[in-house]
């Protein structure tokens, strides 16, 4: 089933064409990663789809419905979740209680009323989901004290507490020591079971353990795509990642 | 901690209800209190949602010339000006806050302060008529209030205007505090922290401020009220951007983002200026010297500070 779908995506910065005419399709259940070199229109494309963005022309379909022009909160609502590359968290708010109040916001927001704590329910889910990202011992601890590694995986954490559909993931592993690396490749894995994962990412190996699909972007186009052992074997995309063309 | 920050409100209540009887005299008790409202209620914005507005002197004012006015002219009851106060200044928030929120950071910032300098010069040149202009609007009647039947006037004595004012003051401590540990306070916070991610996570956070700034401009405005009937004046002043950098300073002073900090801000910053004017006319140079002090080197303010200390003597067992 298909869940995303882009057609003829354009978005100019200035003269510069940043995304040119990308028609992208994402199945239901797979890890789909996007990969190009700097300044391929990776981040531009995750922000069109995130609606951080919105496109010149073209359209972006998601569980069937337009959302081209919505904002991001009402993209949100409908069942899709950002993390992002530079840690975007709430840093002087506890840990659980940055994915508690991500968690929210399926909820409520304007309850004046009642105590937080009384929303009980998000309190539990939200130590379930710190506990999935590895974060169970370290609830209380200021978000702003936790290690870069450990702020990513709150990046994540906070991803998933809206339960998304589609889960869009900008290059998670960015800065990490290759131990870290390693260990947040294995809880993407175990995060990409029964859920649809969009991943933009720079490491190639990274990208060749655990995607379902690969599509290679190059200036603002997409020149292949397929599963990771066509990626590998494609000579276009040997030209462009090795000689830079 | 604990104590310290989530009972901190019925301290604050508890403190407030013998002000009168610890400070010298009651009028300053009653200026700290019509002030520390005002703070806290611009504490919402400033340390709750991290908006800089430096114009909430216009809210305070709406609230001012609300009441005044109508109980001048419109010869309503108390709680009926007080009532047109505050509706005044939310009605004038609502206009205000949807214009200016449309921008961020200093712009924002900015607009707050032009917005209030334009009520100001409403009152004082376009009606002037009304508003008395640079006079201010003297002569506020002060209508006596009936209770189980007994009709008595709250400005016989200054105790009973403080016990008058301690009521609505009470009350909204006690809904501020609700406001502001419910759902929606926490969406505040996690704009302060970080708007780009709550949106992300799918909250509507330029309607979010919105509503924060209507809230902030009733207790503003709220204080604004009592203001005129305490001094049975509506004055200019409290429409001048002074009385919106008033509002900031002890706010800071206080500790921002910390409950009960902006009053206690209020209350220092008064004591302050009570004390040395009696010695200099240039009170408000000690005043400025203090609050830098402040911010440079205790830049979580004075509750902010007594919290932190408070919570590190508890890590250390």
């Amino acid at each position: 089933m298909e869940i995303l779908k882009t057609e003829s995506l354009v978005k100019n910065f200035g003269g510069l064409r940043a995304i040119d005419q990308v028609d992208f399709r994402l199945e239901e259940g797979q890890l789909h990663s996007i990969i190009g070199p700097n300044g391929a229109g990776k981040s531009t494309f995750f922000k069109l789809i995130c609606g951080e963005l919105h496109p010149d022309s073209g359209g972006i379909r998601f569980r069937g419905e337009d959302i081209t022009a919505l904002p991001q909160y009402a993209i949100s609502h409908r069942g899709m979740s950002v993390a992002y590359q530079l840690t975007n968290i709430f840093p002087r708010l506890t840990t659980l209680e940055n994915i508690r109040v991500a968690m929210q916001s399926r909820k409520t927001t304007y309850n004046f009323w009642s105590r937080k704590e009384a929303l009980r329910d998000l309190r539990e889910k939200s130590a379930s989901i710190l506990e999935t990202v590895e974060l169970g011992s370290k609830k209380d601890e200021l978000a702003c004290n936790l290690s870069h590694g450990e702020q990513r995986h709150l990046e994540l954490g906070i991803a998933l507490a809206t339960e998304p559909a589609l889960l869009l993931l900008d290059e998670p592993t960015a800065g990490m020591s290759p131990e870290d690396t390693e260990r947040t490749i294995q809880l993407i894995r175990q995060i990409a079971r029964g859920r649809t994962i969009i991943l933009v990412e720079h490491k190639m190996k990274v990208v060749m353990k655990i995607s379902d699909k690969i599509t290679v972007l190059h200036y603002g186009a997409i020149i292949a795509e397929g599963k990771p052992e066509e990626i590998q074997a494609n000579e276009r995309v040997q030209e462009v990642y090795l000689k830079g063309r | 901690m604990s104590f310290l920050s989530t009972r901190s409100y019925l301290g604050l209540i508890l403190v407030i209800a013998v002000l009168p009887f610890i400070l010298p005299y009651e009028a300053i008790a009653t200026q700290i209190l019509i002030f520390g409202l005002f703070a806290m209620g611009y504490n919402i914005l400033l340390g709750y949602t991290g908006l800089l507005s430096f114009g909430h002197a216009a809210f305070f004012g709406l609230g001012t010339y609300g009441a005044g006015l109508s109980l001048v002219y419109l010869k309503v009851g108390l709680f009926t000006g007080l009532l047109i106060g505050v509706t005044a200044a939310v009605l004038g928030a609502m206009a205000v806050g949807f214009l200016c929120l449309k921008r961020k950071g200093i712009y924002f910032a900015m607009l707050t302060l032009a917005f209030g300098q334009l009520f100001y010069f409403l009152a004082l040149v376009v009606f002037d008529n009304y508003t008395g202009g640079d006079n201010g609007l003297r002569g506020v009647p002060v209508p006596p209030i009936s209770v189980g039947g007994l009709e008595f006037s709250i400005i016989k004595s200054p105790l009973s205007f403080y016990y008058f004012a301690f009521i609505f003051c009470a009350l909204s401590i006690l809904i501020m505090n609700r406001i502001l540990h419910s759902p929606f306070g926490a969406v505040l916070q996690s704009i302060r922290e970080n708007e780009k991610r709550s949106q992300s996570c799918g909250y509507n956070t330029n309607r979010v401020k919105w509503v924060a700034f209507l809230f902030s401009a009733f207790f503003s405005g709220l204080a604004g009220s009592l203001h005129a009937v305490y001094y049975q004046l509506a004055a200019l002043n409290t429409l001048y951007w002074t009385n919106s950098g008033t509002a900031v300073m002890m706010t800071i002073l206080g500790g921002m983002g910390t409950f009960i900090g902006p009053f206690v801000g209020a209350g220092v910053f008064l004591l302050i200026e009570d004390v040395i004017s009696v010695y200099t006319v240039s009170w408000q140079l000690f005043v400025g010297a203090i609050f830098m002090l402040f911010v440079l080197f205790f830049p979580l303010g004075i509750w902010g500070t007594l919290q932190e200390k408070f919570r590190l003597w508890r890590l250390r067992g």
